[in-house]
């Protein structure tokens, strides 16, 4: 019998964002007939609006495709979409682990950017074969050849040969799935072998449960079967396995050794299926798991509450919703002084923490009001004993603190070489430590840099993208904790703490930070009927002040022929705006003022 | 007993700063106007009224026509009976028809005496033409005469304010209604914003001119008894004062409004519509109007104030002690309260 794994390829595509990966896909997609034409819908993999709006995956996808390839046969095509963004780095690595090749898109006038290379390498570490694609040749500035030059020096594979294509245009998309069918190579496995299947994704269906996307590494799987999680130790009776069509689920009587496909068990909760665990028969369960499992950590940590203190169950209900799909967002109720009762939720970096704050405002239409973001902070006490604090209200006094230490990361940040000397000051003034600095090419540097993380986790990326027109892109990976000078500073509106703006800060930058917060808040917070001092304040000392005049004239002189309705239009329109104040005392705080403060320009 | 207003919708030139409704003025339409009031009022036969008041508009502009309209109204003996004018349109004639007709409250759009102030407004009148106005009107035997002031108009100082209040009380003025000049979206200033914002005088110095007006005023024995009027004692608008206490008032022609039978209504800002009905079409812009929020807002405008309970003696605390009085179970605003009162309102209301 001809050996079904043949005419199997398992690849996924990586590119920077906007280098035309999504497009890429698309257009394989069209060309592969997979999605008849009338359901073809700009960047298909990416269904959510968040995703297609900001041009990013956010989760992997994955899609089943045939291909009649040149030499007469048909292949069948696993694409695994891979999240774009150092956020999700351990959801990368797990999609990339369940491919035997990738295909490596460049911006035929850009180049190679951070993020290509972190994941390139990730590709090659797992012993991917990397394809090479040079992308939007119709671009006048492009320049294939330069690209091609760079892709071997700096990633050291071959690429002369690299198709140039535009994905846009649909310009040499089939060059692209013949080499995928010639340079990646088929699966292996055993299909008689003890199940093992690794988990690269899951999502949560109303109908079915959770839905896991897997790749039958060993044996097969089938409805009936009963299968185990073999880190969470979970179990469940197989109910439907299938491929992934473009558009929707196919099932199919069962899965297999070097195939890609989805699960169905009945699943009530997402976090019996994460990503990276591997999928077993619980009656012949292979020996030992998939290698490379590991709990995703959440990085960055902030606060989550509702405008209106009456949604506080629909926050609830949203943020169980979204962990349904996403097991690595963590909270826990938690309540401020300030803002009332809300969840102090973890994230994977910032860019996650983004999203899920924007798909609650939008998916669950809630106003919320986020606290600024922490990190996770090490205290050695006096006492000898060692805490975690990732929350600014319950940092100890510093009395009590013997050492405190604060996460590091190894940053790379890569640029034309003319914005060196500006990356270099906010790196500085960001309290990095220079490490290293290389040119991939005459015109582009790699510049080494170790960063406190809680130094990166406000606007780094922003400012770094502002100073260098765009140009620059960066990357980072933990790198433990270091000794350092922490301080909480508070901030205190009428000489009242709001809990929800104190944060832990370097000693160093607490003075300029505090500035910052008082103007910014001093903006933010209008004019009321009592003056409003703003101080800023370690333990007991204040370090900055601004003042908020009291309002001197907010009055409708003339009710015209009696127009009484009118003014109670007015009325109501005033009263609904101070609804969607903070009332703290006397002082009311605009929900703007919160998410101002986490937005300090650099400058 | 109710009050009647009637909206005057004429003007010989609209001010660029005015966003009450007014078309052009004609004697044929004026007629027609006239025609159309009357068959309205004719719906309120059987009721008599005691304040009856003419605004716009111009209502001066027809003062052919005020006895006819004042005739179909069942009036109260001591009727109070306003028509508001322009200085410019206040001869002799004007002021003895109007004398005759049974008016007997006038009420002036003076804005200012300076000229440069009245040049800035727009205003088709001068300073002169303003006092001689008031004079001609006490001469011609009216002894309630009311003035509007502006404050906040470009240029505008607390000197210029304090003299324009000085000469205005050597007048026989009994009345004077003093208000913040707004920039309305829909007037000339209005589109012209951008340009006169930077020249328009900051909140601060605003709130300063209000001060200003307050005390100027209740010097010449002109007490302050709701946020922008000012009386001698006993000469308070009776007709506006229903409005604050919220007591009851029919409201005739196009953007008028009224308070009748428990709800409140309105006609919309059409005059060929008005014309060319029998009757004002009229849509409720309230049903059940009549709430503690009313109570408050309306209520906080005058001096007398309103009954406080718990509840709001409770909210106090937010509002700056100089802001108000409170004595025998009564809030009232101070001046400066007055100056903030939308946020007074709506945090006790």
């Amino acid at each position: 019998m001809e050996n079904y794994l043949d005419k199997i390829r398992n690849f996924c595509i990586i590119a920077h964002i906007d280098h035309g990966k999504s497009t890429l896909a698309d257009r394989i997609l069209e060309q592969t007939e997979t999605v008849a034409l009338r359901d073809m819908e700009e960047q298909l993999l990416d269904n959510m609006d968040i995703e297609r709006e900001r041009g990013i995956t956010i989760k992997a996808r994955a899609v089943r495709l045939k291909y009649k390839a040149d030499d007469g046969e048909e292949y069948i095509f696993n694409l695994i979409d891979t999240p774009g963004h150092v956020d999700f780095n351990y959801e990368v690595s797990r999609s990339l682990v369940a491919c035997e090749g990738a295909v490596l898109i460049v911006d035929a006038s850009q180049g190679i950017e951070a993020q290509t290379l972190a994941n390139t390498y990730l590709a090659v570490e797992n012993d991917l074969e990397v394809v090479p694609v040079v992308n939007k040749i119709d671009l006048p500035s492009a320049h294939p050849e330069e690209v091609k030059r760079e892709i071997e020096d700096v990633i050291g594979i071959e690429a002369m040969d690299a198709p140039e294509i535009s994905a846009k245009m649909g310009i040499n998309i089939r060059a692209v799935m013949e080499e995928i069918v010639k340079k990646i190579p088929a699966p292996k496995g055993d299909i008689s072998a003890p199940l093992k299947a690794l988990i690269f994704d899951s999502y949560y269906d109303s109908y079915k449960g959770v839905i896991v996307y897997v790749r039958v590494k060993e044996g097969e799987v089938k409805p009936g079967d009963k299968i185990k999680m073999m880190a969470s130790g979970a179990e469940f009776t197989v109910v439907e396995t299938g491929y992934m069509g473009a558009t929707e689920l196919v099932p199919a009587g069962g899965i297999k050794a070097g195939e890609v496909g989805y699960i169905a068990a009945s699943i009530k909760s997402i976090g019996d299926t994460k990503v990276g665990d591997t999928v077993t028969n619980a009656v012949n369960p292979a020996s030992e798991a998939l290698p490379g499992y590991r709990e995703v950590s959440p990085m960055v940590f902030s606060g989550i509450y509702p405008a209106d203190g009456a949604k506080y169950g629909d926050l609830r209900d949203a943020l169980e919703k979204l962990r349904l799909n996403d097991a690595s967002l963590s909270y826990e109720p938690e309540s401020s002084i300030a803002l009332g009762f809300g969840f102090r939720c973890g994230f994977l970096g910032l860019l996650h923490m983004d999203i899920i704050q924007e798909r609650i405002e939008r998916e669950y239409n809630l106003d919320i009001i986020t606290t600024a973001p922490s990190v996770v902070y090490k205290l050695e006490m006096t006492d000898g004993t060692t805490r975690m604090i990732d929350n600014p209200t319950n940092y100890p006094d510093t009395s009590l603190i013997a050492q405190s230490y604060e996460p590091m990361v190894n940053a790379h940040v890569y640029s034309p070489s003319e914005y060196v000397g500006s990356i270099m000051e906010l790196c500085q003034n960001r309290r990095g430590v220079f490490k290293d600095m290389k040119y991939i090419d005459e015109k582009r540097v790699d510049l080494h840099y170790e960063l406190p993380l809680n130094e990166i986790v406000y606007d780094f990326f922003d400012v770094l993208k502002s100073r260098t027109r765009g140009y620059a892109s960066y990357d980072y990976e933990m790198k433990g904790f270091a000794p350092s000078k922490l301080v909480k500073l508070d901030i205190m509106l009428n000489g009242e703490i709001i809990d929800a703006l104190s944060f832990i800060i370097h000693a160093d930058s607490a003075y300029e930070r505090a500035r910052k917060m008082a103007e910014k808040l001093k903006e933010h917070i209008p004019r009321q009927l009592f003056e409003i001092p703003i101080q800023a304040c370690i333990g007991g000392k204040i370090i900055a002040r601004e003042t908020i005049k009291a309002l001197r004239k907010d009055v409708l002189a003339k009710c015209y022929g009696g127009d009484i309705t009118r003014k109670k239009k007015l009325l109501e329109k005033q009263k609904e705006g101070k609804k969607r104040m903070r009332q703290f005392g006397t002082v009311e705080v605009p929900q703007e003022a919160f998410m101002a403060v986490l937005k300090l320009d650099d400058d | 007993m109710r009050g009647i207003y009637i909206h005057v919708p004429f003007c010989v030139k609209k001010c660029p700063y005015c966003d009450f409704y007014s078309l052009p003025f004609s004697q044929s339409k004026a007629e027609d106007y006239k025609n159309a009031v009357v068959r309205n009022l004719s719906r309120y036969n059987g009721e008599q009224f005691d304040t009856v008041y003419f605004g716009g508009g111009t209502p001066s502009l027809m003062y052919g026509h005020i006895a006819q309209i004042l005739n179909s109204i069942n009036r109260s003996e001591n009727a109070e009976i306003t028509v508001e004018c322009n200085p410019e349109s206040a001869d002799e004639d004007v002021l003895n028809a109007l004398k005759a007709a049974g008016v007997n409250r006038l009420s002036f759009g003076v804005q200012s005496l300076c000229e440069n102030e009245l040049s800035a407004l727009g205003r088709t009148h001068g300073a002169n033409e303003a006092k001689n106005a008031i004079l001609l009107t006490s001469k011609a035997g009216f002894e309630n005469i009311s003035a509007d002031i502006m404050l906040g108009i470009l240029n505008q100082t607390k000197s210029s304010l304090e003299e324009t209040i000085n000469e205005l009380c050597g007048l026989p003025v009994t009345h004077v209604s003093a208000y913040l000049l707004k920039i309305e979206e829909n007037t000339v200033f209005g589109k012209r914003y951008v340009e006169i914002a930077d020249k328009m005088p900051s909140e601060d110095l605003q709130a300063e001119l209000y001060l200003t007006a307050v005390d100027a005023l209740e010097k010449h024995g002109l007490k302050q008894y709701e946020i922008s009027n000012f009386a001698k004692s006993g000469y308070e608008s009776r007709h506006n004062l229903k409005y604050w206490r919220a007591e009851e008032y029919v409201g005739i022609g196009p953007s008028a409004h009224s308070y009748y039978n428990g709800r409140r209504f309105a006609v919309g800002r059409s005059l060929e519509k008005f014309l060319g009905s029998e009757f004002q079409t009229e849509e409720t812009t309230e049903e059940f109007p009549d709430s503690e929020e009313e109570r408050i807002m309306l209520g906080l405008r005058l001096s007398e104030g309103i009954d406080v309970n718990e509840r709001i003696k409770g909210r106090l605390k937010l509002i700056p002690r100089e802001y108000y009085n409170l004595s025998d179970g009564r809030l009232s605003l101070t001046p400066r309260g007055f100056l903030v009162s939308n946020e007074i309102i709506a945090i006790l209301a």
